[in-house]
């Protein structure tokens, strides 16, 4: 209960402020491959994605005056996401190595999304 | 006063455990998309042929559904505001308009499901495609779940009970929210 008492003493941002933030920013990720640039386009899709989900993430879901602990477990499994993504890219995106290979990806069309056309490259 | 559920009238971890439940589903909910997420990312570096195949989605009813998530997360913290302040008749206003917002975001997907379903491009069309309406469609139904959870929120709101379930599916409605701010990107602008 005391937590109830302590959220609803908390002060309230103007949420239609901050609601129109996330709407010029999508509107600079849509604007962002217009530009042409792979580089800009990349900011402002995924530069733009982490701050847009900050913002919902302080502002909305309140997560900047929760409890301490909160914020250190949705950090943590975020962690372990990038564990994952670390352990399991070079095999996944790698078709061959010290002593194997990936021969579905040399011989089969269905492996990827097309690799017919991504075998011409390599 | 009603008589109150032990979920929400017993205090654990220093939250009341309505809340710890629904941040434990969210965390458990990001290692679920996080992982989905990460591994097209691993597939989208290693193969060029995924933007090929991207280049077929269209960014503007992504874009669409992405402002429809973010007025609809707007009027969900508005009506969390609201039952803070003990008005429940807004509040339950509020939330049938976060509901409207769902569901706008699901016709809208319907549309766009069909237009690519009928012009070829099915979950077995290619890896791509295949991630794309996992991705998209587990988080329909995340979207799915949450509106039909906010209709029981707003009946009771409406009579001024439970007003502190607003603040929780508030907060997973947000989830659901960040969730397509990285989908957004991912299957609709990196091309």
């Amino acid at each position: 209960m005391a937590e109830h008492a302590h959220a609803a003493e908390h002060t309230h941002p103007n949420y239609v402020k901050i609601w129109a933030i996330l709407v010029v920013l999508l509107a600079v990720s849509v604007a962002g491959p217009m530009i042409g640039i792979r580089v800009v386009t990349l900011i402002t899709a995924f530069g733009i994605a982490i701050v847009k989900a900050y913002l919902v993430a302080k502002n909305f879901m309140h997560i900047n005056i929760e409890k301490r602990f909160i914020p250190y477990i949705v950090i943590t499994v975020l962690v372990f996401m990038l564990l994952f993504f670390a352990g399991v890219a070079p095999d996944v995106m790698k078709k061959e190595g010290t002593q194997w290979e990936k021969p579905s990806w040399k011989s089969s069309p269905a492996a990827s999304a097309t690799p017919a056309h991504e075998g011409a490259h390599h | 006063m009603s008589a109150r559920p032990i979920a929400t009238s017993r205090s654990s971890a220093g939250l009341p455990t309505g809340k710890l439940a629904v941040w434990w589903v969210i965390v458990s909910e990001i290692v679920i998309f996080g992982g989905l997420l990460a591994s097209y990312i691993m597939y989208r570096l290693a193969h060029d042929a995924f933007s090929e195949q991207a280049a077929h989605t269209n960014m503007w009813i992504g874009a669409f559904n992405t402002l429809v998530l973010l007025s609809s997360s707007l009027t969900a913290v508005l009506a969390h505001q609201a039952a803070e302040a003990g008005d429940g008749r807004k509040a339950a206003r509020l939330i049938w308009f976060t509901i409207g917002g769902a569901f706008t975001f699901l016709i809208v997907k319907s549309f766009e499901w069909t237009f690519e379903i009928q012009h070829g491009f099915t979950i077995t069309s290619s890896t791509f495609w295949s991630f794309y309406y996992t991705a998209a469609g587990l988080h329909a139904l995340h979207v799915l779940a949450g509106a039909i959870i906010m209709m029981f929120v707003a009946s009771a709101a409406a009579k001024n009970l439970e007003l502190h379930r607003v603040e929780l599916i508030g907060v997973y409605w947000h989830f659901v929210d960040v969730v397509w701010i990285f989908l957004f990107p991912l299957l609709y602008i990196a091309k």
